[in-house]
């Protein structure tokens, strides 16, 4: 019997072909967002927590100046001192290593090539601290550091860009007056949350950096990772104390630096892509309701010009339930086939979008039974007047319908 | 059955038919007593407004009496739930209108196999019998003929065929030919009077049509809402014992 409703209903979806294709539009509208909708949210989680998780565990970012929420001002705060890494590297609790770091926006040249990129003055611990090793050759050592060698490794965008088509190890690179000699290439890291490429760098040791690149033996910012996950917050609150006693900041004053942890910016970043979710998901439902009511009007048409075709079932033998049945199962089938139809376009469409914004393809597990049973619902909730409609209708009145 | 051999099959004492309220009140019909005994063709004639089409509707369980009673083999009517007056219709009763009202752009075959599929009958037993009752309506290999492929006297084939498929004992035709031509019309009730003589089954017919109606060897005549002529007296049952 359930069999017979469903072909019955189908055959009648069929008479009309167009119209139930156009009715369906809004539902395949709605279920393609919320499928699009979850899996951009999931991709965008997966690959914030990816590349924050690849910027280094347990890691913790120093630099001078006031924090005001995420803006930063560095103007007047004066520069951290050798010393004040040594104190804390000696008495900071929880603090594991500890890399001072230096950055420089400079123009590089190897052979006929050349490149602007960042040149980051780094200690070997920044190399443990961000988990990076060398793909070839070897990272900057201890021994590096205390002679100020004219070494330097760089990035896999840098290699290529610079040696193509060659090994870089052994090479000399010049970046602006100094030249040094290519000791290591690192593994590639790929964009960061904020799309940047991280591997269109070279590092020197911090020792030759601030001497020949800045020319200042102060330290602009310095990286630390924490023993342990758990004891990040223990490692900030060490070198806050240290830091306050050191740079005499007084009891009442605001720290002049700021401590900052990758893990605050993923919940920022996440909470942004939780607000585009949202928003999205508004999208869907509104497009949801829209494509519901489109339903139930189509629906309700239809009842309208198939009266006398009800007046016949009526009187052939139809019961009231039946009647109902087979309406409630029309409008299902649209939003249901609708629902089917936008899974598909919205994976589709999610693909896409991953693709060309290079993030994970990622696909909740609950995303495709959640959204084609949204459809469902909605067929049904949208059905259920013009079904009664129909199935209400006086036999006799039906058959004399014109 | 537990009908009486005598007792008759549908039955109509007192029956009145009323609409509207106060002034304009119209009695459709006025009083009506009337019986139909298994296997008779009875054709039901009068002007329009006569209330013949209004007595065809109450018989067929699509409209209620407003006073009076209806009995199907001496069970009243009105005690019975929808649901039950719509297995009643679709087990005991066959309809056949002047529209012919098939689906459009469906197979005949779907179309006669309809009411089967509320009879809850499976799928291929509904092909098969279909295609019996098209055959037997003279319409063999045109199973998948679509309605607006056919000729109106094949349609109301196709109609004869889909009221007949689940095997019923009253046949019910309202104006039958009203939409066919004289030759097409005398096809039709050829093979209405047939399925009355072969296969026994009771036919009531409403016809303004007195070519038609001669068709019927009982013949009621109705006007402002009360039966003026029933030849039932004057001629013997044809058929009731075939």
């Amino acid at each position: 019997m359930i069999r017979a409703a469903f072909s019955l209903a189908f055959a009648a979806l069929l008479r009309n072909r167009s119209r139930s294709l156009l009715t369906m539009l809004g539902i395949v509208i709605g279920v393609a967002a919320v499928v699009m909708m979850q899996s951009m949210g999931s991709g965008a989680t997966a690959y914030i927590g990816d590349t924050i998780s690849g910027m280094g565990t347990n890691m913790l970012l120093v630099m001078p100046g006031a924090s005001k929420g995420m803006q930063q001002s560095s103007l007047g705060a004066p520069l951290f001192t050798a010393g004040d890494l040594a104190a804390i590297r000696s008495q900071a609790h929880d603090v594991a290593s500890i890399s001072a770091t230096g950055n420089r926006i400079t123009r590089i040249v190897a052979g006929p090539y050349n490149r602007t990129v960042n040149t980051s003055g780094v200690e070997p611990a920044y190399f443990v601290i961000r988990s990076w090793s060398a793909a070839t050759g070897r990272i900057l050592t201890v021994e590096d550091e205390r002679q100020a060698a004219s070494v330097c490794v760089v990035g896999q965008s840098v290699a290529d860009a610079l040696y193509p088509g060659k090994s870089a190890l052994g090479l000399e690179l010049r970046i602006q007056k100094i030249t040094c000699r290519v000791v290591g290439v690192l593994e590639p890291k790929g964009a960061n949350a904020f799309g940047m490429d991280q591997d269109d760098v070279v590092f020197l040791p911090h020792s030759t950096f601030a001497r020949r690149l800045a020319g200042s033996e102060r330290v602009a910012m310095f990286m630390v990772m924490a023993t342990a996950p758990d004891r990040v917050d223990g490692a900030k609150e060490a070198i806050t104390d240290i830091l306050r006693r050191r740079r005499h900041v007084a009891k009442d004053d605001e720290d002049n630096f700021a401590i900052r942890d990758p893990r605050e910016m993923q919940v920022l970043l996440q909470s942004v892509t939780g607000m585009l979710t949202t928003l999205l998901a508004g999208i869907a439902a509104i497009s949801l309701l829209v494509g519901g009511i489109g339903i139930m009007n189509i629906m309700l048409v239809s009842v309208t010009e198939r009266t006398r075709e009800i007046g016949v079932r009526l009187a052939i033998g139809a019961r009231t339930s039946d009647v109902l049945t087979q309406f409630l199962i029309e409008a299902t089938s649209l939003s249901a086939m609708g629902g089917a139809a936008g899974v598909a376009l919205g994976l589709v469409g999610a693909f896409a979008v991953a693709r060309g914004i290079h993030v994970p393809f990622v696909v909740p597990s609950t995303s495709v039974p959640i959204a084609f049973g949204i459809s469902v619902l909605v067929g049904v909730t949208f059905g259920v007047v013009p079904a009664r409609k129909a199935a209400n209708l006086n036999p006799l009145a039906a058959l004399r319908h014109e | 059955m537990l009908q009486h051999p005598d007792g008759p099959l549908l039955s109509l004492r007192g029956v009145a038919k009323v609409y509207g309220e106060g002034e304009a009140r119209v009695h459709a019909l006025d009083g009506i007593d009337l019986d139909i005994h298994a296997g008779e063709l009875v054709a039901i004639t009068g002007p329009s407004g006569s209330g013949k089409s209004t007595a065809m509707s109450i018989l067929g369980l699509l409209d209620v009496p407003t006073e009076g009673a209806y009995t199907i083999e001496g069970v009243p009517v009105h005690e019975l739930s929808s649901d039950v007056l719509a297995v009643l219709r679709n087990t005991r009763f066959g309809f056949v209108f002047q529209q012919f009202n098939l689906l459009a752009r469906t197979s005949a075959l779907e179309n006669v196999a309809m009411p089967l599929v509320y009879a809850g009958v499976g799928a291929r037993e509904r092909a098969r019998r279909a295609t019996e009752a098209l055959a037997a309506v003279g319409l063999a290999g045109r199973e998948d003929a679509r309605s607006n492929q056919l000729s109106g006297g094949q349609q109301q084939r196709v109609a004869i065929a889909r009221s007949i498929v689940n095997r019923p004992e009253i046949l019910l035709a309202d104006e039958p030919t009203g939409n066919l031509d004289s030759k097409m019309g005398a096809e039709i009730m050829k093979l209405i009077q047939r399925l009355n003589v072969d296969q026994g089954i009771t036919v009531l017919m409403v016809t303004h049509d007195a070519a038609c109606a001669a068709y019927a060897p009982r013949q009621i005549d109705f006007r402002d809402g009360r039966i003026v002529g029933d030849t039932a007296g004057k001629s013997p049952v044809a058929g009731a014992t075939a």
